[in-house]
């Protein structure tokens, strides 16, 4: 497989993925905390776009509730380690387990009775909203009160324990979208890869040529939920603080999927490019709101609503696909 | 707890699930015929309370009075939604409509916020604080009033799409776009009038629940995912289903509520969802899936 890992890639692509790279790895010793912290949520969206986009963009199966899988991971790994001083690189391996289980549960129960399209978005969204619900009533994470991990000044950075300064964090995300990128990759070069698209393009095609569609759909549900779960994790550590009303909120889980649906819905390069692209008009709204000194709740994202609208109406496969015809890349990256 | 209390919160579900069940006819209807899940739903309601909420502050309007003309406005702004934005995308892949009606829904919530602010609104009506008793059972008027403005629009919007000719041009595309398409149907304004008609009545839904519920910008969302539990639960695309799964779900609210604590009610309503979904997936009163 690895033998693979440059097939089918444009050597352009090659050259401008390393550059980006390159970039985002001297980030830290060039840009001040602020951006720092802007990097490292478009790289946190970058790789929960990707998760997501297994599953949305090559099982062709819409889930509107992958907060559950952040929230899970989240909540697993903080708990571990508050309560038992677990580090989270063991606890992550609960993460993994408890999301892919509910992964597997949805993808089972719905998948089973032929639950599909709408009435499956709808199902996933209901799982997510019951985990908000219920964790706001479960004490052992402290409700609705909010779990917390505990802070202090770091002088050297703890990376068994994920505890210390932003830099780490931010090179841990790199690391992680650049191993989920890769991973995609190869997934979409391997045989699950293309009984994926099949099944996307058509299941009723996919099953007559003999594809056992509800192995392959549930195996690109678990492993969409394990890989997001990990993101969950990240965040705990990161953000020290976990709210149920936040974290399984529905509308986290609709701001972890336009990234790849802006950037190009089955497309490799597409959750890369949606993340950067709403992350810098999130961010670049808020200041020029504070430079204008609007001071209005909501007038951002009343932009935001109209931006999104104006990709959605103009650019229906998202930014990345007419973006590569524009660059020069004969064969896009969307496997038809 | 005595029995009483159990049937007074269930009566009070019962009046309050036929509003909802109303806001969800909407939802189904549109879902119906455009074959468009309308994720702006609970957005497009809140739009119909602060209009009613602000012709009782400013000129003391009843909501119920108000009910008609907010349905009105509601149903324009649908119709030009249907025919300027949506219409567009009916043979694009459900994760674009998905996109198109959240963008929708985020700049009305924020619209919402901008002009009316962060705060909860609600009215005093002269019957607010008055109640029915019949026999061990007190309701609320205002509730009785809403169930029952619920009943009558739900009614007229079941005789307009039996009786009319329009209602059963809409159904025809509803049951086979491309034979509506050979007769000669107008099928994008008909899809235009169908979305028009789900706004008027998640907008006159809006209007009774202003008397019973207070309104804030960030509750649309919410309002959306309940109209989306009671329409599957029903049966997507069957009106008397969206009036049941409303009482259904209104009822088991209520009840969830008192028995464990009123933040963990809504738990109940998407525990039903989910069995109905694992038993029945094409809702109680809904035709099998094909």
């Amino acid at each position: 497989m690895i033998r693979h890992l440059l097939d089918g890639v444009p050597r352009a692509g090659i050259v401008m993925l390393l550059a980006l790279l390159a970039a985002l790895v001297i980030a830290p010793f060039l840009v001040g905390g602020y951006l720092l912290s802007v990097l490292f949520l478009i790289l946190y969206f970058a790789y929960v776009g990707q998760a997501w986009n297994i599953m949305m963009g090559f099982a062709g199966q819409l889930s509107l509730g992958h907060s559950l899988y952040v929230g899970l991971g989240a909540y697993a790994a903080a708990a571990l380690y508050v309560h038992f001083g677990i580090s989270p690189w063991i606890g992550l391996g609960a993460s993994i387990v408890i999301s892919g289980l509910a992964g597997a549960v949805i993808g089972f129960l719905a998948f089973r009775f032929g639950v599909a399209g709408v009435y499956f978005a709808i199902l996933t969204i209901a799982f997510a909203e019951f985990a908000r619900i219920g964790f706001d009533h479960f004490t052992w994470v402290d409700g609705s009160s909010g779990f917390f991990l505990p802070v202090e000044n770091y002088r050297q950075n703890d990376f068994w324990n994920l505890r210390g300064s932003p830099t780490m964090f931010y090179y841990l995300m790199l690391g992680m979208t650049v191993a989920a990128l890769v991973l995609c990759h190869l997934l979409l070069k391997s045989r699950v890869g293309y009984y994926w698209l099949a099944i996307r393009e058509s299941p009723e095609a996919a099953q007559a040529l003999g594809i056992n569609i509800f192995k392959y759909k549930m195996y690109a549900v678990v492993l969409s939920a394990a890989m997001t779960s990990l993101a969950g994790v990240v965040f705990a550590f990161y953000y020290n603080n976990l709210f149920p009303e936040q974290i399984f909120h529905i509308s986290r889980s609709i701001e972890l999927i336009l990234g790849p649906i802006i950037g190009g819905v089955g497309t490799l390069v597409g959750p890369l490019v949606g993340a950067f692209l709403l992350t810098a008009l999130a961010e670049g709204l808020r200041e020029v709101m504070l430079q204008i000194g609007v001071e209005v709740p909501g007038v951002k994202q009343v932009f935001y609503g109209f931006c999104l609208l104006w990709v959605v109406i103009f650019l229906p496969e998202g930014v990345w696909p007419p973006l590569a015809k524009l660059l020069g890349f004969n064969k896009p990256e969307r496997e038809d | 707890m005595p029995i009483e209390i159990y049937l007074n919160v269930a009566a009070s579900g019962l009046l309050t699930g036929l509003v909802y069940g109303l806001m969800a006819l909407g939802l189904s209807v549109i879902f119906g015929v455009v074959r468009v899940v309308n994720f702006a739903h609970g957005e497009m309601m809140t739009v119909g309370m602060y209009i009613a909420i602000l012709a009782f502050t400013m000129m003391g309007l009843d909501p119920l009075i108000m009910m008609i003309p907010i349905a009105a406005i509601l149903f324009v702004f649908g119709y030009l939604m249907q025919a300027g934005l949506i219409n567009p995308f009916i043979n694009r892949p459900e994760h674009s409509q998905f996109m198109l009606l959240v963008a929708v829904a985020l700049i009305l919530v924020n619209l919402q916020l901008i002009f009316f602010g962060p705060d909860a609104r609600g009215v005093q009506t002269s019957y607010s604080f008055d109640s029915y008793q019949i026999g061990p059972v007190i309701v609320d008027a205002a509730k009785v009033y809403a169930a029952g403005a619920a009943l009558a629009v739900a009614g007229a919007l079941f005789a307009f799409f039996r009786f009319t000719l329009v209602g059963k041009a809409i159904r025809a595309c509803a049951d086979n776009y491309h034979g509506a398409l050979v007769v000669g149907l107008n099928v994008k304004q008909l899809y235009a009038l169908t979305f028009g008609l789900g706004a008027a009545c998640v907008g006159a839904a809006g209007a009774m629940l202003v008397p019973i519920i207070d309104v804030t910008p960030t509750i649309g969302p919410a309002y959306t995912l309940l109209a989306f539990v009671i329409v599957i639960t029903g049966g997507l695309g069957s009106m008397p289903g969206a009036l049941l799964g409303g009482v259904l779900i209104g009822v088991t609210e209520a009840l969830g509520g008192v028995l464990f604590s009123p933040s963990a009610k809504s738990m109940f309503a998407f525990a039903i969802l989910v069995l109905v979904l694992l038993f029945r997936p094409q809702g109680i009163l809904g035709r099998k899936l094909s």
